[in-house]
């Protein structure tokens, strides 16, 4: 996927303009984020359960190393193929050769974030394969040319109207009203694609280490279609989303599924070992399980990252973030949007260019509270901000200016003794790194007129509380 | 829960905001604290605990800061901050910032298990659940409606979502009427308003929506820095409600 994190201030804005994005954003907080709520009150020791999950994250990323040989070793006695891809050009040009060589004109994809960030459906087309989008959601965007809005519901943005209109213009359909009826149209269309597809591609939520089991949850049933019909099974994953045993996938799935949509189990929970054996009545001839880096070795190098390879992509913190709940997903400028993207699309693309993720955040913490594997999100996001202002691990991202630098040299200084703090502040220079200057922005508005936009300015007491604590004969 | 015998001791770390902008608010903490039978010191050389340059990623420059502000609070005593966030700074972060130097560990320990956020300090230090106990001859008995904004370092760094909302109940002349999404931040998050202040405003004004339909004549919070940010959102658009520390709500309820 093109990667637009430069653009984050501008794409934020026309987010923050956009009547419709706003509209379609507010439904989250009462919905995704309350139903997450409810179900993980409901579901009795909540909290050792994600104690246990993050365990289980932790073990396993520890020994990725180990897990991901066993994870090969038992797809391969299953009868499946396992192909590690360094990068997402690797993953795209396995799948992409694999269909060539296999005559597949038709490919059913069922939801896969590390997919997106293969462009895969853009690669295959160039091919001249057909690929499509099964997930209603991912069907939705793929037909508005569009980026996934969010990582559980990437059409989250589009009201039903706009849906509807859509459907108009690109499937010449009837004018519908009801989401039903859009359902049904989206059915009828997929219908003809799965049967006629030779290839259907699905993502994994969870790959099973002691079975070689890939284990996908969806709502809509047709992951398990993409997996079922087609003759040939292609899953792409992340090294990430191995789990050991089937009893710790149990455990993950219990987390990831409250925590996505507060359901306690989702429609469809769809486990895959390999391709069809001789006693099997159907299923896919052939099962290629790719695996895929694509930068994800950075954040496991890197001791302060390594915990974002425990995120099992629930979604949750968008939901909790009141930042995403402003600029949505498509701000963010690659695959991954809000607390979790801001961490792993820079690591992932190119930390300079989104030097403004790990800034876009109040570090409220609503991130770290939602997180069923309790992945301290803020902490990262600091410890970014750290290397972009002075870039002790990573020297060649320090973007902060000289400018900012000394500005905050003499902050520093005049906050260090109380006599320069009181000095300086007289002077207005304490505030001055964290208060908007005159300078102007780009836009021609200075970020003071920006700030002052929206609150007046605090001003300086005449006697700070230091010189009345005398008075208190303190 | 030593209050009722010898005097609990504690030094006040009042925080740069409301040194420089919100003294006031000083003021109240100490009449509140004596009232409560605490042996007050100020440090008179504080200054600021550095987190705007931690959380601006300028660790160099926050870590001379909080190395003094340990070095100031190198005691037995408690250390009483009236801010949730800086409070968090000092007991959470500050072990973060100095990672890497094994040997400050045992004495930001010390620290983080002397210091309390105001609230949390009358609560759990103190044992205090009723503080209407406290109040000084003839308080006013109009009562006054008061909504209240969580801190978000209070609640998600400190972990305390209830004790100000226990003392605020206490009080016969004070009603709590809590807004929607109370726990949702007020977009302030220091350099975060200045970088965005777009977002951080479009974050604001929900604040002051919910803020708006409870009724209340103030908001109240345990951190001079979202109330600032809240107060100049109130201010800019002529609100009827007044952003009080809780320090002052608390202050004023038993003075009348
Ligand atoms: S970081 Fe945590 S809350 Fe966010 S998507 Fe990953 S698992 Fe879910």
């Amino acid at each position: 996927m093109q990667v637009t994190t430069k653009q984050f201030t501008d794409s934020a804005e026309s987010a923050l303009n956009d009547a419709k994005i706003q509209a379609n954003l507010l439904g989250l907080y009462g919905g995704f984020h309350q139903a997450r709520l409810d179900a993980s009150a409901a579901t009795p020791d909540w909290d050792a359960l994600q104690e246990r999950g993050r365990a289980i994250k932790a073990h396993t990323i520890a020994n990725l190393d180990a897990y991901l040989r066993m994870a090969m070793e038992n797809v391969h006695k299953a009868g499946g193929n396992v192909y590690f891809a360094k990068d997402a050009n690797e993953a795209t040009s396995y799948v992409t050769s694999l269909a060539l060589s296999k005559g597949v004109k038709t490919v059913v994809k069922s939801k896969s974030m590390v997919s997106e960030e293969m462009s895969l459906n853009e690669r295959l087309e160039e091919a001249g394969i057909e690929s499509v989008e099964t997930d209603l959601g991912e069907y939705i965007i793929q037909l508005a040319g569009e980026a996934p809005f969010h990582i559980i519901a990437p059409a989250i943005h589009k009201s039903r109207e706009e849906v509807s209109e859509l459907f108009e213009d690109k499937l010449n359909a009837p004018h519908y009203t009801s989401i039903d009826d859009l359902a049904q149209e989206a059915r009828r269309q997929l219908r003809e694609k799965f049967i006629a597809a030779d290839m259907g591609i699905t993502g994994a939520n969870f790959i099973v280490a002691e079975t070689g089991t890939l284990v996908l949850v969806t709502n809509e049933g047709n992951g398990r279609m993409c997996t079922s019909m087609p003759r040939i099974h292609v899953a792409i994953t992340g090294m990430e989303k191995v789990v050991p045993s089937i009893e710790d996938m149990g455990i993950m799935l219990r987390l990831l599924i409250r925590s996505a949509t507060g359901q306690r189990i989702s429609s469809y929970v769809t486990a895959v070992t390999g391709p069809r054996r001789a006693e099997d009545e159907d299923g896919p001839e052939e099962f290629h399980l790719v695996i895929v880096d694509n930068g994800r070795s950075r954040l496991l190098a890197d001791p302060d990252l390594r915990e974002a390879l425990y995120c099992l992509r629930c979604g949750a913190c968008l939901n909790a973030c009141p930042v995403y709940r402003k600029v949505g997903g498509h701000s963010y400028g690659w695959v991954y949007p809000g607390p979790i993207g801001a961490i792993v699309s820079p690591m992932l693309t190119n930390l300079s260019d989104a030097k403004d993720l790990p800034y876009a955040s109040s570090l409220c913490g609503a991130c770290k509270e939602a997180c069923p594997v309790k992945i301290n999100l803020p902490r990262m996001l600091l410890y970014l901000r750290h290397q972009l202002a002075e870039g002790d691990n990573y020297p060649q991202h320090r973007t902060s200016t000289a400018k900012e630098r000394l500005a905050m040299k003499v902050w520093r200084m005049a906050a260090s003794n109380s006599f320069a703090m009181s000095t300086a502040s007289k002077l207005g220079r304490l505030a001055q790194p964290f208060m908007p200057g005159e300078g102007k922005n780009k836009g021609g508005s200075s970020p003071l007129s920006a700030w002052t936009r929206h609150r007046a300015l605090p001003s300086l007491a005449s006697r700070p509380f230091r010189k009345r604590a005398k008075d208190h004969d303190l | 829960m030593a209050a009722a015998t010898s005097p609990v001791r504690a030094s006040l770390f009042v925080t740069c905001i409301i040194d420089q902008i919100y003294p006031e608010v000083g003021d109240s903490t100490v009449r509140l604290l004596r009232r409560l039978g605490v042996e007050l010191d100020f440090p008179a050389s504080q200054t600021c605990c550095g987190q705007p340059a931690f959380n601006s990623g300028f660790w160099s420059d926050a870590k001379p800061l909080a190395r003094r502000t340990i070095e100031l609070l190198q005691h037995d005593k408690y250390v009483v901050v009236p801010s949730g966030s800086c409070a968090s700074m000092m007991r959470v972060f500050y072990a973060e910032l100095f990672h890497d130097e094994p040997a400050m560990q045992q004495r930001i320990a010390s620290l983080a298990s002397r210091t309390y956020e105001l609230t949390e300090f009358i609560v759990d230090v103190l044992g205090i659940d009723d503080i209407s106990a406290y109040a000084e001859g003839e308080t006013n008995q109009n009562k006054r409606k008061v909504t209240y904004h969580e801190g978000c370092h209070l609640r998600r760094e400190l972990h305390a979502q209830t004790q100000s909302r226990t003392l605020l109940d206490s009080l016969p002349n004070v009603e709590l009427t809590e807004m929607e999404q109370s726990e949702v931040c007020c977009g302030f998050g220091g350099t975060f308003s200045v970088k965005f202040p777009e977002i951080s405003g479009a974050m604001l004004n929900d604040k002051l929506k919910y803020a708006g339909e409870t009724g209340a004549d103030a908001i109240t919070a345990c951190d001079s820095s979202c109330l600032m940010h809240i107060g100049g959102g109130i201010a800019k658009n002529g609100m009827d409600i007044q952003p009080q520390h809780i320090a002052q709500v608390l202050d004023d309820a038993l003075t009348g």
